[in-house]
């Protein structure tokens, strides 16, 4: 047998040329029988179809069950691991790298605490529609439900937070089903697909025929993303007849990359444009015909505009509570149009006049060609009142803040990073007064910029999705507005960004404080702060320091300024600033809970 | 409003816990679920009973729609459709007297006895929900001893056919 087996290696090894001959000492575990009928162990399917998936970064972390997994990833140079210090921040990371380029984020993980851990990264891109492929290493098939080390149902953990789920059950169907893992994740409303895979699927013993699985059906799954052209009709015919109309567009727009066409139709509409929390950027926020966020923590116009208009346009949102308020007092004049692309947001909270079903992108691209075809023109008279009545509202400069004051306010240090880094930046934020802070006062003009954890609220999602975004634009100047509660949630990622040299720049507003949830206690409890009190805090700067980054701490108002431009100027390092700022701010105007849009709390100033 | 939502999807596993989650986690009530393959072994038929004002049901089938595993969905209680339910009970039936009035009433509702021994009986009864809970009220409470039913199964009459 052995004399017979070196035999046939002789011959075959005569038949390769030499690069094939590198190929078999890169790859051992490949057999390079032809190269019409590649074999491979799964790990090595697994790694290869992300090369032809042209997946760059994998973001992870190893553990038992993955072992094969890695061994195949230590042996090819074209997917890029990047190795995380937990895996809540690997699957961050692949978020935010998935946000800022429109690309799938592709996560690795191991089975057990590995897919335990990685489920609040997968639940906040869930909530936010974010295109997600996310691998868990599993138990061998074999000891599946003998409550094996590391062994957790990750298929039924993750199920109600993902999109789609898959176990791995034979590896002749890996290659398929990562390939409708990826379809899945990236069409229709986006959103996270975990796939699932045994140990024993991964084997590099058992070799099997891979090709990149080209064509595929899946008969269940066939998203609309054309609008119904009646339904078009109508709503044209709607936002004509408006004479208080209002623009509220959310991150539909930014993932169908709509952000060019929607901009031009509410141009040529010249109608007032709020857009949520999620949609922020998919409207430049220096336009004129932008009248901010709106929510709980919106502006006073933005608001004011929603409860009194009569046409609404709501395109890529999904009324979600923090946006309405009290359902029962939601826009009571209006006539509802909605553009989503998935039919479960439609009429889920609010009754719709007009629903159109399809991709954002295109249905706002038939809504320009449809009212150009009319050559009629909205009420110009109407429109121009509408506007000098949102003006006086806007005139109410519901975003103020005691500018004189002697301590530092966390909005100046946002108004203060905006004008640093020209409103270029990639911001991301953690949750929390912070995050509103930053919506209200840094002014996105572009899609994708501003990336935060809308939906799930998740406080430890700055730094680690900071780190994807990094990766993605290695020369953009990336940002993480955070809190000193937020940011020690994911801490450790600290160490990833050193490894991988990434000079992100913390904005830490330290106000001592969960800022968020002490605004509560001091508004619904009487100021009963119950652990809200950050104690023992770290020496920030001296954390920093011990990871390798510059550390600063900032304690003065006019220190902010000089201190932001001194860390942006550092291109090649990680600077965590440590802004000590007021304890007692409050993020106004707020919408509390039972109330309506018109109902909002103001700030009261001296 | 009672709805029948029927639907068609991937026999594949996991699917029953897709569409059971769904209903926990959104709130939706569940009346009865019946799944079984169908002539094609990659699909399964669920009929599905629930309650719910319109906006739920609307909501309800969307949701079920948006599941990767759903093909096909099909509320058959829009339209004029037939539903049956099967219900087993096993019945007390020693003395001669309540051996007779058992089989006396089986045969009014068109039951059929599947087993018997000389202490009891096994009726099956194939109908509506209303027509089997009539049944039960009917009989001797005291001498049920067991009942099984398998939950409503239903379909559309005339030419509509849920298919792929």
């Amino acid at each position: 047998m052995q004399l017979s087996g070196l035999t046939d290696y002789t011959i075959a090894f005569r038949e390769y040329d030499a690069a094939e001959v590198v190929n078999c000492l890169l790859y051992p575990n490949i057999d390079h029988a032809g190269e019409a009928d590649v074999k491979l162990g799964g790990g090595d399917i697994l790694v290869q179809f992300l090369q032809d998936e042209g997946v760059e970064f994998v973001f992870g972390y190893p553990g038992g069950a993955a072992l094969h997994i890695y061994d195949a990833i230590f042996r090819q140079e074209s997917v890029k691991h990047i190795l995380a210090r937990h895996e809540q921040g690997a699957v961050h990371a692949a978020d935010g790298f998935a946000r800022s380029t429109g690309k799938p984020g592709v996560a690795l993980v191991t089975s057990g605490p590995g897919a335990t851990n990685a489920l609040t990264g997968i639940a906040t891109a869930y909530m936010d529609s974010i295109p997600l492929v996310v691998l868990t290493a599993q138990v061998p098939s074999p000891l599946i439900g003998s409550d094996a080390f590391q062994e957790v149902d990750s298929v039924g953990i993750t199920r109600p937070c993902v999109k789609h789920n898959f176990l791995v059950k034979d590896v002749k169907d890996l290659a398929s089903t990562l390939r409708k893992a990826f379809y899945i994740a990236t069409t229709g409303r986006p959103g996270p697909v975990v796939v699932d895979i045994p140990k024993d699927i991964t084997d590099p013993g058992v070799k099997i025929p891979y090709s990149y699985p080209e064509d595929f059906s899946m008969r269940s799954y066939q998203p609309t993303v054309k609008g119904h052209p009646e339904q078009i009709s109508r709503a044209v015919e709607l936002i004509l007849s408006a004479k208080r109309p209002m623009v509220y567009s959310g991150g539909g727009v930014v993932l169908s990359n709509a952000a060019e066409e929607f901009t031009a139709f509410c141009r040529i509409l010249g109608f007032p444009v709020t857009n949520t929390l999620m949609g922020l950027g998919g409207y430049p926020g220096t336009d004129p015909q932008f009248v901010g966020m709106l929510g709980m923590h919106g502006t006073y116009e933005a608001n004011m505009g929603m409860h009194e208009c009569d046409v609404l346009i709501g395109i890529g949102v999904r009324f979600d509570d923090r946006i309405t308020g009290d359902l029962k007092k939601f826009c009571p004049h209006a006539k509802i149009i909605h553009v989503d692309i998935d039919p479960a947001s439609i009429s889920k909270n609010v009754r719709v006049d007009v629903p159109i079903v399809g991709d954002v992108k295109q249905v706002v691209s038939d809504l320009t060609r449809e009212l150009d075809a009319t050559g009629k023109q909205n009420d110009a008279a109407a429109l121009k009142k509408w506007w000098s009545q949102i003006g006086q509202w806007r005139g109410r400069d519901c975003l103020q803040y005691d500018r004189g004051s002697e301590l530092i306010k966390p909005q100046y240090v946002v108004e203060k990073l905006y004008e640093v880094t020209g409103g270029d930046a990639f911001v991301t934020s953690d949750v929390g007064q912070h995050q509103m802070f930053s919506a209200q006062f840094y002014k996105f003009d572009k899609p994708r910029r501003w990336i935060n954890s809308g939906g799930l609220g998740t406080m430890g999602f700055g730094l680690p999705a900071a780190i994807g975004v990094q990766l993605a634009h290695r020369d953009a100047t990336v940002a993480c507005v955070t809190g000193e509660a937020s940011i020690q949630m994911c801490i450790q990622e600290l160490s990833t960004a050193r490894q991988l040299d990434l000079p992100l720049k913390i904005i830490c507003l330290n106000n001592r404080y969960m800022g968020m949830v002490r605004q509560w206690q001091e508004f619904f409890y009487e100021s009963r702060y119950s652990h809200t009190y950050m104690d023992a805090l770290p020496d920030f700067v001296k954390l920093a320091e011990s990871y390798g980054h510059v550390g600063v701490r900032i304690e003065k108002p006019e220190d902010v300024e000089g201190a932001l431009k001194e860390a942006f100027a550092m291109k090649d390092s990680l600077v965590f600033m440590d802004f000590v700022t007021d304890r007692t701010e409050n993020v106004y105007p707020m919408i509390a809970a039972g109330k309506g849009h018109h109902e909002m709390q103001e700030r009261e100033l001296a | 409003m009672r709805h029948i939502i029927s639907l068609l999807m991937e026999n594949e596993a996991g699917a029953l816990s897709r569409v059971a989650g769904l209903f926990s986690a959104r709130g939706y009530n569940i009346e009865s679920l019946t799944v079984a393959p169908t002539e094609d072994p990659s699909l399964s038929r669920m009929t599905l009973v629930t309650r719910g004002s319109d906006n739920v049901i609307e909501q309800i089938k969307k949701q079920l729609n948006k599941l990767i595993d759903i093909v096909k969905l099909a509320d058959i209680s829009d339209g004029v459709h037939i539903e049956r339910e099967l219900m087993m009970v096993k019945v007390q039936a020693a003395s001669s007297e309540q051996r007779e009035e058992v089989k006396r009433i089986a045969d009014i509702f068109n039951g059929s006895v599947l087993d018997v021994t000389d202490k009891t009986y096994v009726i099956e009864l194939t109908g509506s929900g209303e027509k089997l809970d009539a049944f039960l009220q009917t009989i001797d409470q005291n001498s049920i001893l067991e009942t099984v039913r398998s939950g409503a199964t239903g379909i559309a009459r005339g030419g509509q056919s849920l298919r792929v």
